[in-house]
């Protein structure tokens, strides 16, 4: 199952969109819940299939839901869910207890449905680069849709009605990837993460709730949802995704000013790690991928740098394509799948290493 | 380098965590390592904090006993737990989440999409609590005249609402 993923050409992590450069991925979700049904936390097991029944039938309805498959989270193998988790389409709540649990996806991967999550509907577009209009359009398409057909628990005063008070209100989580080596290595991130938690928003890692900073890269959303419309909150979040996007490109240019030869040397050394390695472990290859994106932006090293031995020329928005799906392909669900079977920690530092060398023209 | 949790075995893990906003590195040794994983895997969330954020002044026995009609939480599963069970919770726990949510959200009244069925009757609701919004500011800021014409705009709107 989803083999087909690891080829996708057209996913969110094609490197192409707005800002790609310092944006990763953009992101939006909406919970929603039906007004007639206990939460998913409180439904007992009949409530829960009637509703996974009840968006089965609904889904092939939907104009703006084409080219998607739905999936009962049972069927899907404990392999197949940490791997859709490592492609951000689910959460982690949904692999520890797929009982009841029902997912929607779009083939491109741009579209995901969580269903009896912690919410009934949990939907969400992510697209690549710097991209927030594009998300909402398309999602509030998707919901506008949806609420035809079924009614949700709403209140005038507190609008969408959610599990938890957190989500209440608009129910939208906006969030964007950054990578921000830059602002790292001069030490101007912590100073940044103060202030965003003061203006209520909130940082992660790379893997969402919980996760660790990996790589240099960090997940910046909205921590209120209540107050402001759709609207005002993605604009929010536009402009201090925006701000931070400039303070990189700033610390970018200062930094390769000031210390090109040490920066050119740890990014060709990043380059001579990922070619020459036997035994790779996720954190290592990271970091120096991360070390690798940041030199194919400054220039440093181009797309034809990173394939000339594989006599694979190539572009440096191909070559970034190639980077940041290596980023994911490396977590061990994507190669346990690409190899198609179980490995065990050495076996997947060695199988990574091999990979990443055959990619990068080792 | 030794693991800077047992500080016996040679770290091999290496940890970037955000802790209180600040990036913070640790090395580790597998075994710690293992026991981290465990603690990441139930780590806190916000949501899991709210039922501590409620009540923080005490209180009564007789107020964890009320029990949503509904779903049959009661407020003292809510605290535990920091979910609420259905749509009616809201209302049944309405005291006290009121002041939770203006302490998550600084704010207590949506403003934003509603299900198109709502339309008319929350549009009105929306102009309203938008325009009173307004006239506030207005009167902070000492612009008298806007601040009158919203005054009127309001008063029109109440007759509309009233019909």
């Amino acid at each position: 199952m989803f083999e087909e993923f690891i080829k996708n050409k057209d996913s969110w992590l094609n490197g192409r969109g707005p800002a790609s450069e310092v944006v990763f991925s953009s992101r939006i979700r909406l919970a929603r819940n039906f007004s007639d049904k206990k939460f998913p936390t409180r439904a007992s097991a009949a409530t829960k299939e009637q509703i996974l029944k009840k968006v089965k039938d609904l889904y092939p309805r939907l104009e703006k839901l084409k080219n998607v498959r739905f999936l009962r989270m049972e069927d899907v193998s404990e392999l197949d869910r940490q791997f859709l988790l490592e492609r951000h389409l689910i959460s982690q709540d949904h692999i520890t207890s797929p009982a009841g649990k029902g997912l929607i996806v779009s083939n491109d991967e741009r579209i995901s449905i969580m269903i009896n999550e912690e919410d009934h509907i949990r939907m969400q577009v992510i697209t690549s680069g710097f991209d927030l209009a594009n998300c909402w359009q398309t999602l509030n398409a998707i919901d506008d849709e949806l609420d035809k057909f079924v009614s949700f628990s709403f209140s005038n005063s507190l609008g969408y009605l959610t599990a938890c008070p957190t989500n209440v209100g608009t129910g939208l989580r906006a969030s964007c990837m950054l990578h921000l080596p830059a602002l790292i290595v001069t030490k101007k991130i912590n100073k940044i993460l103060e202030l965003l938690a003061k203006i209520s928003f909130t940082t992660r890692g790379l893997f969402g709730e919980g996760t660790q900073a990996l790589g240099d890269f960090f997940q910046i959303s909205n921590q209120i949802s209540l107050g402001p419309s759709e609207k005002e909150l993605i604009d929010n979040l536009w402009g201090v995704v925006n701000q931070l996007k400039q303070q990189e490109m700033e610390a970018r240019n200062a930094l390769i000013k000031k210390y090109k030869i040490r920066l050119e040397d740890s990014i060709w050394r990043a380059l001579g790690t990922l070619r020459n390695s036997r035994l790779i472990t996720s954190k290592e290859a990271l970091s120096n991928l991360s070390m690798l994106s940041l030199g194919l932006n400054l220039g440093i090293i181009k797309g034809e740098d990173l394939f000339v031995q594989s006599g694979n020329r190539a572009s440096s928005s191909k070559a970034r394509e190639v980077i940041n799906n290596l980023i994911i392909i490396i977590q061990p669900a994507h190669l346990q799948k690409i190899e198609d079977k179980q490995l065990g920690g050495h076996e997947r530092d060695y199988i990574r290493a091999e990979i990443l060398r055959k990619k990068l023209g080792g | 380098m030794l693991c800077d949790v047992c500080h016996k075995n040679v770290a091999t893990v290496h940890l970037t965590e955000v802790i209180n906003d600040k990036v913070v590195e640790m090395h580790i040794c597998q075994d710690c390592a293992r026991s981290k994983a465990e603690e990441l895997k139930d780590q806190l969330s916000i949501s899991d904090l709210l039922g501590g954020l409620v009540d923080i002044g005490g209180i009564d026995k007789k107020e964890l006993a009320i029990k949503c009609p509904f779903c049959g939480l009661t407020y003292n599963g809510f605290k535990r737990k920091g979910r609420l069970g259905c749509g009616k919770c809201y209302t049944t726990f309405k005291d006290k989440l009121l002041p939770l949510l203006k302490k998550i959200h600084s704010a207590t009244q949506h403003t934003g999409k509603f299900p198109a069925s709502l339309g008319k009757k929350v549009s009105a609701n929306t102009k309203m609590q938008e325009l009173q919004k307004n006239l506030q500011q207005a009167v902070q800021l000492e612009e008298y005249e806007e601040a009158a014409r919203l005054r009127d705009e309001i008063k029109e709107l109440e007759k509309k609402k009233n019909v």
